[in-house]
């Protein structure tokens, strides 16, 4: 992505506006430019950006619970190291998405303290339980697809460093969601037992799933300016209509009933959802979802048991360095 | 209802090849435990990687012990459908991740064996063992480097991480030699030129061991009783969690297909 | 909950013999050691690189964006510079 190191010459100034400047950037923006981490760039896009990015970043790592959650349990060793692999890539998302934001000024252990001290928002499907292994699958196959969905318009994001680190987390992830439809389709073909609890995942995964997407069009505060700074190119329910429609007809393929006996095809063809139960959502954002705490607790926990190491590692980094010092002097 | 435990002919090179592919798969699972809980989000991504080249290790090492005993058990029977009796696994491998400090020593005694080991089983008669000592070889000598990096940051960084290192280093001392125990239906193999005897590599092992961890400023046991058990089904009392665990799924579900 | 910050470093691989190295992305480590591992574990998953660079991004020293009219711009005028600039008659055949 970029260097941290480049942006530090703007100090302060970075939070100042500047109207010539602002028509100048936005001039860009509509010309399909991309903009760089040393470009100047108004206060609120760089806010913006950073806010969404160390976001996604945070997504990445907690995401790694839910599913790391089965690693140990995972019942065939084929399906262990797909697994244990895709887990893996989650953390290397985050990675590539933390450098990401870290050209926009601030440093990845704010934005990782941030996120430890609940500031900073995850998004609220890694609240949620995996009881069962078919909840492994449900996960690739919608929470990966809902993601994908997501994400692919992102890789012609307006900032540079952003769309390249999705590029490369879009490249990596096609394998996720096949994962998880295979899963799904291995569970579908089993014995009873084995379709209900692939069923009851679907049952509980669907709406969650739906609301990733974020709120609806009419009450989604960041749109408009999002829009603007073609950071986002499709709304909200554009993107969820998308995602809704491509996966009525995989559910179906499955033997899988989605649990939204209101659902209708309209005559362009489109999916037709229910209702979503905004509250909840509301809720799990706020703190009360099934796992918040224990996600928190158990990122707290890796990141403060994780401390000596990294400051044995500074010291050691630290006393290396004094003693090629001493060397060079005598 | 809960699926039984297979019955395995173990002869000699069947016994000899599940030994190896139960060293894989239970470091491989313990370095998975790791996975989303590291000390840093980079240590994730290594820790993720070493124990993909062990689960791989495994993998071919059991395919290859149920095609040996020509019966009909595969790799996910040895792997889930054996009980902690059955299991052939070096005591070092089992031992609970501990601290951070912990897991790096495991790695590093098993590496610096490893390295050599599979090195060494490049030149194995048996063509099939030949070519995953040929791709394991490459898998070790990364795990040690790796490994023998942190010991040194461990041992050399700040007062807590030394103290943690050497207390790793006492404790997991007693397993380390069981890597160089041969028994009678090893020996035949090591006779015919299948396997080979890894008293010939103590030797280099001990000066690999003893090069880090001095440089790592911390200091080997001077106690040299050894715990052995594992290659027999006689393990620690942490395997059969870790084995409650990883074959929970297919006890639970018998015949299944995942 | 302040944690000092560790090194950032820029990572660059040579995917294939033959080409250059070419700027990947950043990482953290204490120092280049750990550096040049965790490049391989994160930017190398997927058999993507045959060499690796890390570089600390502190010694990198970047062009001023707002320069760029100064820096780049008098090159755009040197269209002497190119070969389409010059006529030669087909029948001379490629040249």
């Amino acid at each position: 992505m970029y260097t941290q190191a480049l942006n530090s010459s703007d100090g302060e100034d970075r939070f100042v506006e500047d109207a010539t400047r602002a028509a100048a950037f936005q001039a860009r923006i509509d010309a399909d430019e991309r903009i760089e981490p040393n470009d100047w760039m108004p206060a609120a896009y760089r806010k913006t950006l950073t806010r969404q990015i160390s976001q996604h970043a945070h997504s990445e790592i907690v995401g790694m619970l839910p599913e790391g959650n089965w690693i140990t349990r995972a019942p065939s060793l084929r399906r262990k190291a797909a697994l244990l692999a895709k887990v893996q890539d989650e953390c290397g998302h985050g990675l590539y998405l933390y450098a990401a934001a870290e050209t926009l000024g601030s440093s990845r252990e704010e934005l990782v303290d941030a996120m430890l001290s609940g500031k900073s928002r995850y998004s609220s499907i890694f609240n949620y339980p995996t009881l069962t292994w078919a909840d492994i699958g449900a996960i690739g196959w919608l929470v990966d697809g809902a993601a994908i969905m997501n994400q692919i318009p992102l890789c012609r994001c307006s900032y540079g460093p952003y769309a390249r680190a999705m590029i490369r987390v879009c490249k990596e992830e096609s394998f996720h969601q096949r994962q998880g439809f295979e899963i799904m389709l291995t569970l579908a073909r089993g014995t009873e037992e084995q379709k209900a609890m692939a069923q009851n995942a679907l049952d509980r995964w669907w709406w969650p799933v739906l609301m990733m997407f974020g709120p609806p069009d009419q009450a989604s505060q960041h749109s408009d300016t999002s829009t603007k700074w073609k950071i986002k190119r499709f709304s909200n329910d554009e993107l969820r209509q998308k995602f809704v429609d491509a996966t009525v007809p995989q559910a179906e393929f499955l033997g899988l009933t989605i649990p939204d006996p209101g659902m209708t095809q309209d005559s362009e063809g489109h999916w037709r959802y229910s209702e979503i139960d905004w509250t909840e959502f509301k809720q799990v954002l706020a703190g009360n979802g099934p796992c918040n705490r224990d996600r928190l607790a158990a990122r707290r926990k890796a990141h403060e048991e994780g401390a000596w190491v990294r400051e044995a590692a500074a010291a050691y980094a630290a006393k290396r360095e004094s003693r090629r010092t001493a060397q060079a002097a005598e | 209802m809960t699926a039984a435990s297979i019955t395995v002919s173990e002869t000699p090179l069947v016994l000899y090849v599940l030994r190896r592919a139960d060293d894989a798969l239970v470091l491989g699972h313990r370095l998975s435990e790791w996975c989303g809980h590291a000390p840093m989000m980079e240590e994730d991504m290594a820790m993720a990687n070493m124990g993909l080249d062990l689960l791989g290790q495994a993998r071919e090492l059991y395919g290859y012990a149920a095609k040996v005993e020509g019966k009909d058990n595969d790799e996910d029977k040895l792997a889930y459908l054996r009980d902690v009796r059955q299991y052939r696994n070096l005591l070092l491998l089992e031992q609970p991740n501990g601290d951070f400090a912990r897991t790096m020593t495991r790695q590093f005694f098993y590496a610096a064996f490893s390295d050599l080991y599979w090195r060494a089983m490049m030149a194995s008669r048996d063509t099939t063992l030949a070519a995953i000592a040929a791709k394991s070889e490459k898998e070790s000598a990364y795990h040690l480097r790796h490994s023998s990096e942190w010991m040194v940051r461990l041992g050399d960084g700040t007062e807590e991480s030394h103290r943690r290192a050497q207390l790793a280093v006492d404790d997991l001392w007693a397993f380390t030699g069981e890597m160089f125990a041969v028994d009678d239906s090893e020996r035949g193999l090591i006779d015919a030129g299948i396997a080979i005897d890894p008293e010939s590599l103590r030797t280099q092992w001990l000066a690999t061991v003893a090069r880090v961890i001095d440089e790592a400023t911390l200091k080997l046991p001077a106690n040299d009783w050894m715990q052995k058990g594992g290659r027999i089904g006689q393990h620690t009392e942490h395997l059969g969690h870790l084995l409650s665990e990883l074959q929970s799924m297919q006890r639970t579900f018998p015949g299944a297909t995942w | 909950m302040a944690t000092p910050n560790s090194p950032l470093w820029e990572v660059f691989i040579r995917s294939r013999n033959g080409l250059a190295h070419k700027h990947v992305g950043s990482l953290h480590a204490a120092d280049a050691t750990l550096a040049l591992q965790a490049a391989r574990d994160i930017y190398t998953r997927r058999g993507e690189g045959l060499s690796i660079w890390v570089v600390p991004s502190s010694a990198i020293t970047a062009s001023d964006p707002s320069e760029k009219g100064m820096m780049f711009e008098p090159a755009e005028s040197k269209i002497y510079r190119h070969p389409t600039f010059y006529d030669v008659p087909e029948e001379v055949g490629h040249m």
